[in-house]
């Protein structure tokens, strides 16, 4: 049952990344690319009616963690306090910026949100990339120091914002290194990638020609720091060698991601438009499919020799538990397709200024 | 207390209770947009219509407040309650994991069509989105009380050696006897904070003489539903809830009313200070045998007071505890006598010459909220010293790995960025009502 709940819990966060994604994404192009008003309102129009439903998978998933795997909401979201609380600071003033910007029609008001709105998303962007990064990379559990675990409960971490070396190999690596930071900035330009098929795929005109058009310099930074990060994360200690070697089944997640990174680059001017949004998903869900499995059943890796890593075996729930849930959940699920699939045909094919809110 | 606590129980506090001042008018406001849609639908007058748009747009910055400032309460049970997460997570973890699957995945996808599509939509679809989100904000405050629920009287759960709570018996977490009359009290106030908002948007308009028919259906809304909510809140729900306050945590019940000593026949107090040193409440007034009463319906029945019970079960903040249940009752009281007046002009047809009352109708609305707190106040202070009544101490629930700096840093942070949004909020709920309801040509 805690294999079901795990593949549960990695299909929300996939979903969420995918869907919120475009929509960081978007944001950032928002910020840096879309320079006219018209434009402007184009990244809008292709988010508007999605990124508030695309939010919820997240939170969702914080419940749904919360339920099935307690050890490890409480020692993650304690853990990494500062980057999380920050995280929440982004995301209100991110919706808000979605929300607010057009309530009050005059350039001092619609200026600051919209600035806010695309700064917050590319912070967003980066600090989830940081994130995970943390996560593969392994934190101190149970903040060992000098070969003595500080905290009480074994669960427990605290994660400073850097440490002065940062360093991912540092005794007590800080939320901030050189290879967490490789992460985020991956996170950062897949995203904006994302972000830039999923506009093409939903609008049309000048707009979406200029996106293809920067599609190719994105992707070779892009392509540049998969590389980087990929040989740092098979020096790591909290990667799993031995289990590519026993199933050599799950090379094909690695290749499926090369795969689709690469057609991430060749589908940019393709007459398909859902060519370049489907490579890009592809990518985001085994490029992080790849990252989980190679830990797997560790969830956090420990750093430290002391305290063990926690995996999905000693952090969920009880089986009352876990086998309760699954049956709400399978409920709620249905209905979450029923909605999904109405909201969708109703904004179906390209989005014109018919479309617009406002 | 130290401080990592100290700044851990204000940082909750702080964001709940900021929170909580969303979704108290959201979910009542929801109800009433589905009733004018309603009546929309069936009589086809574009009043109805036009009322539900302007509310629509007063509901939509609100309920977008209520959801970015409920992700930091989510979150906020694993950065800083990590203990108490990570041992009750097996319980609390199912009704709150829920909440997100049922009830937010509803609203979110539903909200946007509700809000932009009525053109697209048409007229029943459009009545149903509007429905939907009704049953998704009252589904998601259900869940949430579910959660308080457990946390109020537990239920249906096993402890297990290493301190941890497990889930027995998932039934009983939603049968339990707390729950329902929490839940209707909750929502009926929620109506409440509603039914005054609606009536002093009516009575405002009326004062300064603009919008005149909206402002005629919105008082006759605002009284309709008041007289209603501000009964049902004190009966039957008050009442059901303070009896299980009575029969599960007697010493709270004795801190509420401030009963130092136990007492057959025990008065109610209207008004009196808390002396904790001398164990008694200063300048007090108060109607004898009434308590014993409303408690247990004898006149002579005897009421436990706090010298009954041992000094370390009585609530950490009797004083805070007696002020939060004395100014929600005596709020509570207030407005049943403003809308029974209310409804008397109404059947009167006086209200538009009563002008006094529309001055009272307006300046009204801050009321409600402060009750909705003060009962919130009542409900959690009541509650402690524990996080799970009777088994889990709150001093027992903090992260330990979070230390008072870092908790100091964020709260300031959420203080910081919250009295901005308030003030934003303000700005833009201003303008809305500012600029009024849009009469078009049809419904003059």
């Amino acid at each position: 049952m805690e294999l079901v709940w795990y593949l549960i819990l990695c299909f929300m966060l996939v979903m969420y990344i995918v869907l919120d994604g475009f929509d960081f994404g978007a944001g950032i192009i928002h910020l840096f690319i879309a320079k006219t008003e018209k434009e402007k309102k184009q990244v809008m129009r292709a988010i508007g009616p999605f990124w508030d439903g695309n939010e919820v998978w997240l939170v969702a998933f914080g419940g749904v963690l919360f339920a099935m795997f307690p050890t490890l909401y409480a020692s993650a979201f304690s853990g990494f306090y500062l980057p999380l609380i920050m995280i929440l600071w982004f995301f209100i003033i991110r919706a808000l910026g979605i929300e607010f910007t057009h309530l009050i029609n005059h350039e001092l008001w619609i200026k600051p949100w919209q600035k806010g709105f695309g700064i917050s998303s590319l912070l967003l962007a980066l600090f989830f990339g940081v994130a995970f990064g943390n996560i593969i990379r392994g934190v101190n559990l149970g903040g060992v120091e000098n070969g003595i675990a500080q905290f009480n409960n074994h669960y427990s971490f605290f994660t400073p914002l850097w440490d002065g070396s940062f360093s991912p190999f540092a005794e007590i690596p800080g939320v901030i290194d050189w290879f967490t930071i490789t992460i985020g900035l991956v996170a950062v330009l897949t995203l904006t990638i994302h972000g830039a098929y999923w506009i093409i795929l939903k609008t049309e005109g000048d707009f979406v020609k200029k996106l293809q058009a920067k599609i190719l310099p994105l992707w070779i930074a892009l392509f540049v720091l998969v590389l980087i990060s990929l040989v740092a994360f098979i020096t790591m200690k909290s990667f799993h060698r031995e289990l590519f070697s026993l199933h050599p089944l799950m090379y094909i997640l690695p290749f499926i991601t090369f795969l689709s990174l690469l057609s991430m680059l060749l589908a940019r001017n393709s007459k398909k438009s859902w060519l370049g949004f489907t490579s890009s998903t592809i990518f985001i869900i085994s490029g992080i499919g790849s990252a989980l499995a190679s830990l797997f059943p560790i969830v956090i890796p420990s750093t430290n020799s002391i305290v063990k890593s926690l995996t999905i075996y000693n952090t969920a729930a009880e089986n009352y538990s876990l086998n309760t849930g699954i049956k709400w959940w399978v409920i709620a699920f249905l209905l979450v397709i029923i909605y999904f699939t109405f909201v969708h045909r109703i904004y179906k094919g390209k989005l014109t200024e018919e479309h617009d809110h406002h | 207390m130290d401080d990592a606590l100290l700044y851990g129980r204000l940082q909750f506090a702080f964001t709940i209770t900021y929170h909580y001042l969303f979704p108290q008018l959201t979910m009542g406001l929801a109800l009433i947009i589905v009733l004018y849609k309603g009546f929309y639908l069936k009589t086809n007058t574009l009043i109805y219509n036009e009322s539900a748009k302007f509310w629509a747009k007063i509901f939509a910055i609100n309920f977008g407040m209520g959801v970015v400032t409920g992700l930091p309460m989510e979150f906020q049970f694993g950065t800083n309650w990590a203990q108490f997460s990570e041992r009750t997570g097996n319980i609390i973890g199912q009704t709150l994991g829920m909440e997100g699957m049922f009830s937010f995945f509803l609203e979110s996808s539903f909200l946007g069509l509700f809000l932009f599509g009525e053109k697209i939509l048409g007229k029943k679809l459009h009545f149903m989105t509007a429905f939907l989100i009704f049953i998704g904000s009252w589904a998601s405050g259900y869940l949430i009380i579910a959660t308080h629920s457990w946390m109020q009287n537990p239920v249906g759960h096993e402890i297990l050696s290493n301190g941890k709570f497990v889930l027995k018996n998932f039934s009983e977490l939603f049968g339990n006897p707390w729950l329902l009359p929490s839940f209707f009290h909750n929502q009926m106030a929620s109506l409440v904070t509603t039914s005054f908002v609606v009536a002093s948007v009516g009575a405002f308009y009326l004062l300064i003489n603009k919008h005149n028919k909206f402002a005629q259906l919105f008082i006759k809304t605002g009284i309709i539903t008041g007289i209603i909510s501000t009964l049902f809140v004190a009966f039957p729900t008050g009442d059901l809830l303070a009896k299980q306050v009575a029969l599960n945590q007697p010493v709270t019940l004795a801190a509420m009313e401030g009963l130092f000593h136990s007492e057959e026949g025990a008065p109610i107090v209207l008004i009196g200070q808390p002396n904790m040193k001398a164990q008694r409440l200063d300048n007090k007034i108060e109607v004898p045998n009434v308590l014993s009463f409303l408690t247990y319906e004898r006149w002579d029945a005897e009421i436990k007071g706090l010298n009954d019970f041992p000094k370390e079960e009585w609530p950490t903040n009797i004083p805070g505890l007696y002020y939060s249940y004395h100014i929600m009752v005596g709020l509570g009281t207030i407005f049943i006598g403003i809308m029974t007046l209310g409804l008397w002009f109404l059947w009167k047809k006086k209200i538009e010459i009563q002008r006094w009352f529309l001055w009272v109708l307006l300046f009204a609305v801050p009321f409600p909220y402060i009750a909705n707190t003060a009962g919130w106040y009542t409900s959690e202070l009541g509650r402690q010293p524990y996080l799970v009544y009777g088994l889990f101490k709150t001093t027992d629930g903090i992260s330990e790995n979070v230390s008072s700096g870092n908790t100091l840093f964020t709260l300031l942070g959420f203080v910081g960025l919250y009295l901005l949004l308030g003030f934003i909020m303000l700005i833009l709920v201003g303008k809305i009502i500012h600029k009024g309801p849009v009469l078009t040509e049809k419904n003059q």
